[in-house]
C-alpha cells in the first residue's frame, strides 16, 4: 500500500536525521534513567502501607508509571518538532509531492514512538539489576499499550501545535495539560493515594487508564480487565485523536 | 493511484517530456484566482484579502515572473499553485490538469522551490535529494541515481556530502532548485529564487534558471527585483495589493512608457539629506504645469519626470526651477525602467511600497 511506503519513507528520514545527533539520543535515555535511579527508593518508603517491601515491589510500580510519563511528555513535546519543520519549509516540500499527507503526519509521529519505546527498553533493562521481573509476554504486550500511548500524546500534541501555530503557546498548554494529565494517571504516585474524587475524575483520563494496565502487565495479571479495557480505551482515544491531527494537517497549511 | 511520474530516461537527465504540449501552448491558465486569510484567533483579527482575483497564462517553455513589493500576492499566488494553499475562488489548469479538482495529478507535474529552503540543516544534501527523489516514487536505486545526476548537472559534488548548515546561501539555494527539479517536473515554480544571494550565486542562478528553460520546462518565479524580472523573465506580470496591474514581456512594458526619464534629485543643499517638503511640492506643481512634463511622481527626496527627449528638458527644467528660486542638488536622466512601469501604474515605486510582509 501507498500510504504504508510514505509513512516508512518518512520514518526512515527523521530515524536517520536522530541518528545523527547522539547527544540527543544520550540525553534522552540518562534523564528516565535518572528519575528510575532517584525516585524508586521514595516510591518503596511512601507504599510501605500498600504492601510494597522491596525494591523489586517499588519498581513494579513505578516503571510502567514512568513508561507512560515518558510517553505523556515526550509525545507532548513533538508538536516543537512539527512547528520547526513546518517553519523550515520541510512539510510544505513534501507535501508539493505526490506523497501521502496523512503519511507525512505518521512516519513522524512513529519516529517519536519508536524512539521513546527504546527508551523504555533501556529502562527494563535498567530495572532488572533491581529485581524487576516481567514475564517477556506481558512485557511485549505492555511495550504496544506504550506505543499506543506515545501516539496518543504525539497526536495531541500534532493538534494543538496545528491549532496554535506557535511554541510558546504550544509551551504553556502541553505543560497546562501535561501535568494534571500525569497526576490524574498516576504516573508517579499511583492513585491508590489519591482521595475518592480524584480517582473518579481519572476515570474519564484514557492515560491512567494505560497505567492501570500496565501496571497489572507487570504484576502478571494478564488477565486483569483492567488490561483488555485499558487497551480499547487508549485504542479509541488514539485512533480520534490521529484522525483529528490527520485532518487538521490535510487542511491547507500556510 | 499507482501511476509514478516517468522517470527521466538515460544520460539526458532532465529531459522533459509532455505529449501533446508544444511551445507557445498553454502550460498554466489562471482566472479570477482569490485568496483571503481571515484574521487568526477567531474573527477579532481583520481579514487579509492576499489575492483578489488575478488572471494570467503562462506559455510553455517560458520563464513567466510576477513581479511586485512584499505583501502583493505574489507568494500567495504561487503558493495556490503549488497546490499548497487552497483559493477560496477562481480556477487554474497546470499542464492540463484543473488544479482544484486534480490537485494530486498536478503535483506529479511541478516542481516547488519554496523561499525557505525546505530541508533540515543537519542533513546532507545527498541525502535529502535521495529522499525527494522516493518521495515522488522512484525506487532506492533509481532515487540515487536521480541524485547523482542532479549533483552533476548542478555542480553539487564538492558540498553535497556535508551537513546543509555548513552551505553559503548559494550552495543551498542550488541545492533547493535540484531539489525542485529531480522528478523531471514540467512546470517549476520558485518563490524568490534569489532572495538574499550575493551578486555572483544571482548570476549563477539566472543561468541555472536559464538552462531549466531551455531544456524544456516552463518556469513560474516571484521576484521583488527589477532586475531580475528584467533580465531573466520572458514575461512578467505586476501585482500590487492582490491584483495584477500590467502584464508582458518587460520590454513591451517599459515602451509603454515614452520617451525618458529625468530624475530632479531635490535634496537640499546643506541640510544632510532632508528636502523641504513644501519646496518638494512647489517644485513638484511647477514642473507639472510645463508643457513638456508628460507627468511627474515625487519618490523619496526626487522629483521623476516622464518626458519626451530629456536632452530637450533638461535645460528647460533647470530654467523652470531657477526661474522660482528653487535650487536642485542632481539631474540626471535615464531610460524608462519596470519602475517606472509600476509607479506608472500604482502611484508608488515598488522600493518604496510599504514592507506588507
Amino acid at each position: 500500500m501507498k500510504i504504508l511506503r510514505d509513512i516508512w519513507l518518512i520514518f526512515q528520514h527523521e530515524a536517520g536525521l536522530m541518528m545523527r545527533n547522539p547527544t540527543m539520543i544520550a540525553l534522552s535515555l540518562a534523564q528516565p534513567i535518572t528519575y528510575l535511579i532517584l525516585f524508586a527508593p521514595f516510591l518503596k518508603a511512601a507504599m510501605v502501607n500498600q504492601g510494597v517491601l522491596s525494591y523489586a515491589d517499588a519498581y513494579r510500580v513505578y516503571v510502567p508509571g514512568l513508561f507512560v510519563a515518558m510517553g505523556l511528555f515526550g509525545g507532548l513535546f513533538a508538536g516543537y518538532g512539527l512547528l520547526s519543520a513546518l517553519r523550515a519549509g520541510v512539510i510544505d516540500r513534501c507535501r508539493v509531492t505526490p506523497v501521502s499527507r496523512t503519511g507525512i503526519l505518521l512516519g513522524r509521529a512513529l519516529m517519536q514512538v519508536a524512539l521513546i519505546e527504546v527508551q523504555a527498553i533501556v529502562i527494563t533493562i535498567t530495572a532488572l539489576p533491581f529485581g524487576l521481573r516481567v514475564h517477556l509476554g506481558d512485557l511485549l504486550i505492555a511495550y504496544v499499550l506504550l506505543a499506543m500511548v506515545i501516539l496518543l500524546s504525539v497526536s495531541i500534541s500534532y493538534d494543538i501545535a496545528l491549532l496554535v501555530r506557535n511554541e510558546n503557546s504550544l509551551g504553556v498548554l502541553v505543560n497546562t495539560v501535561g501535568q494534571p494529565v500525569s497526576l490524574l494517571a498516576g504516573v508517579l504516585i499511583p492513585l491508590a493515594l489519591a482521595p475518592l474524587w480524584v480517582q473518579n475524575v481519572a476515570l474519564w483520563i484514557p492515560f491512567s487508564w494505560a497505567t492501570d494496565g500496565l501496571r497489572a502487565l507487570f504484576r502478571g495479571d494478564l488477565t486483569d480487565d483492567v488490561v483488555w479495557q485499558g487497551t480499547a480505551i487508549v485504542v479509541v482515544a488514539t485512533v480520534a485523536t490521529v484522525a483529528w491531527s490527520s485532518r487538521l494537517f490535510n487542511r491547507e497549511i500556510s | 493511484m499507482d501511476s509514478r511520474p516517468p522517470a527521466p530516461a538515460g544520460d539526458a537527465g532532465l529531459t522533459i517530456v509532455t505529449p501533446g504540449l508544444d511551445r507557445g501552448e498553454l502550460m498554466i491558465e489562471a482566472g479570477g484566482l482569490r485568496k483571503t486569510y481571515r484574521g487568526s484567533r477567531g474573527r477579532k483579527g481583520a481579514a487579509v484579502e492576499a489575492v483578489r482575483g488575478v488572471d494570467f497564462a503562462v506559455r510553455t517553455g517560458e520563464i513567466f515572473g510576477f513581479l511586485g513589493p512584499n505583501g502583493a500576492g505574489k507568494t500567495t499566488t504561487l503558493r495556490m499553485l503549488a497546490t499548497l494553499v487552497r483559493p477560496d475562488g477562481g480556477h487554474a489548469t497546470i499542464a492540463g490538469t484543473d488544479l482544484l479538482r486534480a490537485s494530486a495529478q498536478v503535483r506529479r507535474h511541478i516542481g516547488f522551490v519554496a523561499q525557505t529552503s525546505g530541508t533540515y540543516a543537519e542533513a546532507t544534501g545527498r541525502r535529502e535529494l535521495v529522499l525527494q527523489a522516493r518521495l515522488h516514487g522512484s525506487a532506492k536505486s533509481d532515487a540515487q541515481r536521480l541524485a547523482d545526476q542532479v549533483i552533476e548537472t548542478f555542480d553539487l559534488a564538492e558540498f553535497v556530502d556535508r551537513r546543509i548548515q555548513t552551505y553559503s546561501g548559494g550552495q543551498r539555494r542550488r541545492l533547493d532548485v535540484a531539489l525542485g527539479v529531480i522528478h523531471g517536473p514540467t512546470v517549476m515554480f520558485l518563490d524568490e529564487p534569489t532572495a538574499g544571494l550575493d551578486p555572483p550565486s544571482r548570476t549563477r542562478m539566472w543561468q541555472e534558471v536559464r538552462r531549466l528553460r531551455d531544456r524544456g520546462m516552463t518556469i513560474f518565479l516571484t521576484t521583488h527585483y527589477l532586475d531580475e524580472a528584467d533580465a531573466l523573465c520572458d514575461r512578467i506580470s505586476i501585482i500590487d495589493r492582490g491584483l495584477i496591474v500590467a502584464e508582458g514581456t518587460p520590454s513591451d512594458l517599459k515602451r509603454e512608457i515614452s520617451g525618458d526619464v529625468v530624475i530632479v534629485d531635490m535634496t537640499a543643499p546643506g541640510t544632510a539629506g532632508v528636502p523641504d517638503e513644501a519646496v518638494l511640492g512647489d517644485a513638484a506643481q511647477l514642473l507639472a504645469g510645463q508643457p513638456y512634463v508628460q507627468g511627474v511622481e515625487p519618490v523619496g527626496t526626487t522629483l521623476r519626470l516622464y518626458v519626451d527627449g530629456a536632452a530637450t528638458a533638461i535645460p528647460l527644467v533647470m530654467r523652470a526651477l531657477i526661474g522660482a528660486a528653487i535650487e536642485p542638488s542632481a539631474i540626471e536622466t535615464r531610460r524608462p525602467s519596470l519602475d517606472d512601469v509600476f509607479l506608472a501604474k500604482t502611484g508608488r515605486a515598488l522600493h518604496d511600497s510599504p514592507d506588507l510582509g
